[in-house]
């Protein structure tokens, strides 16, 4: 049975507080095989203006993977997620998530459309610092495969 | 390099991606799906192999525009689509082919950039873009 559209526009309270610290930072970068400098050397990010190690581009999804689950948990809408693949995924940036900011994620779910026997659920997570300024937005899609 | 222009390319890159990398990339992420670290779970559900998470391969990919651009912070946007899974074998494991083109430059400056993403000439991320800040004192110079 298709995702009822009327889920379309539902908000989940915002996460707990992330602390985003520099060996973490390091960590996915090691982890994504990135060596840029200046995901590890506070000097190398001071160079390009920031005020400490910046975060790469996708390094936000350890936040807002976790609080999308809220939507893929949510027994209201129902979907099944063994069946569950992630179709796109889309990042907005306001500036670089940086070590030391306190981030929270507010998660809408912000479309809801079938195709081709599935159910697309884009998600829209809102993540901000604990003090209200905007950091980034990301849209993921998941793929809800229809039952064969 | 020459002045940015529409249609410029980007240095192309290869990423080799084994099974540590996905077993590390869970760990970094958190995101212990067993279809990217678990054979036998990858096949129970019909796929030929463990595969990449998708995410890793979308921030593989990314590398080719900080490696050009030098400030990671400078991408302001960067969205794919997942179309094909990344098998990657175990011990062999597979490559992905990263190109860059720079498709537009808007008027506010902000150049818009598509990345073609394949492992053995298929597309594993389609509508690969990036929207980046290029500093005016590198525009010409790169």
């Amino acid at each position: 049975m298709p995702i009822d559209q009327s889920f379309v526009g539902r908000v989940y309270p915002p996460t707990a507080p992330y602390e985003v610290g520099r060996e973490k930072i390091r960590e996915f970068a090691d982890a994504v095989n990135d060596p840029n400098p200046v995901y590890r050397d506070p000097a190398a990010a001071r160079a390009l203006g920031y005020d400490d190690v910046i975060a790469p581009p996708t390094f936000a999804i350890v936040m807002t993977l976790p609080a999308g689950h809220q939507v893929i948990d949510d027994p209201e809408l129902g979907i099944d997620y063994s069946r569950v693949v992630h179709g796109e995924q889309r990042f907005v940036h306001s500036r670089p998530v940086r070590a030391g900011d306190v981030l929270q994620v507010v998660v809408t779910v912000d479309g809801i459309r079938a195709a081709a026997g599935n159910d697309l659920v884009t998600t829209r997570a809102d993540v901000t610092t604990v003090a209200g300024e905007p950091v980034l937005t990301a849209f993921g899609t998941l793929v809800a495969r229809g039952k064969a | 390099m020459t002045a940015i222009a529409v249609g410029a390319e980007l240095p192309a890159q290869d990423f080799p991606i084994v099974r540590g990398d996905l077993v590390r990339y869970a760990g970094a992420s958190r995101d212990f799906n067993p279809l990217h670290w678990n054979e036998r779970f990858a096949k129970s559900v019909g796929l030929p192999d463990v595969i990449a998470h998708g995410m890793f391969t979308m921030a593989s990919a990314i590398r080719v525009v900080t490696d050009w651009v030098g400030d990671p912070g400078a991408v302001i946007e960067y969205s794919v689509r997942f179309t094909r899974p990344v098998v990657v074998p175990d011990p062999e494991g597979a490559t992905l082919h990263v190109a860059g083109a720079v498709r537009a430059i808007r008027d506010d400056g902000l150049v818009e950039v598509d990345l073609t993403c394949t492992v053995d000439g298929q597309t594993v991320l389609a509508k690969a873009r990036a929207l980046v800040r290029v500093p005016e004192s590198q525009r010409e110079s790169m």
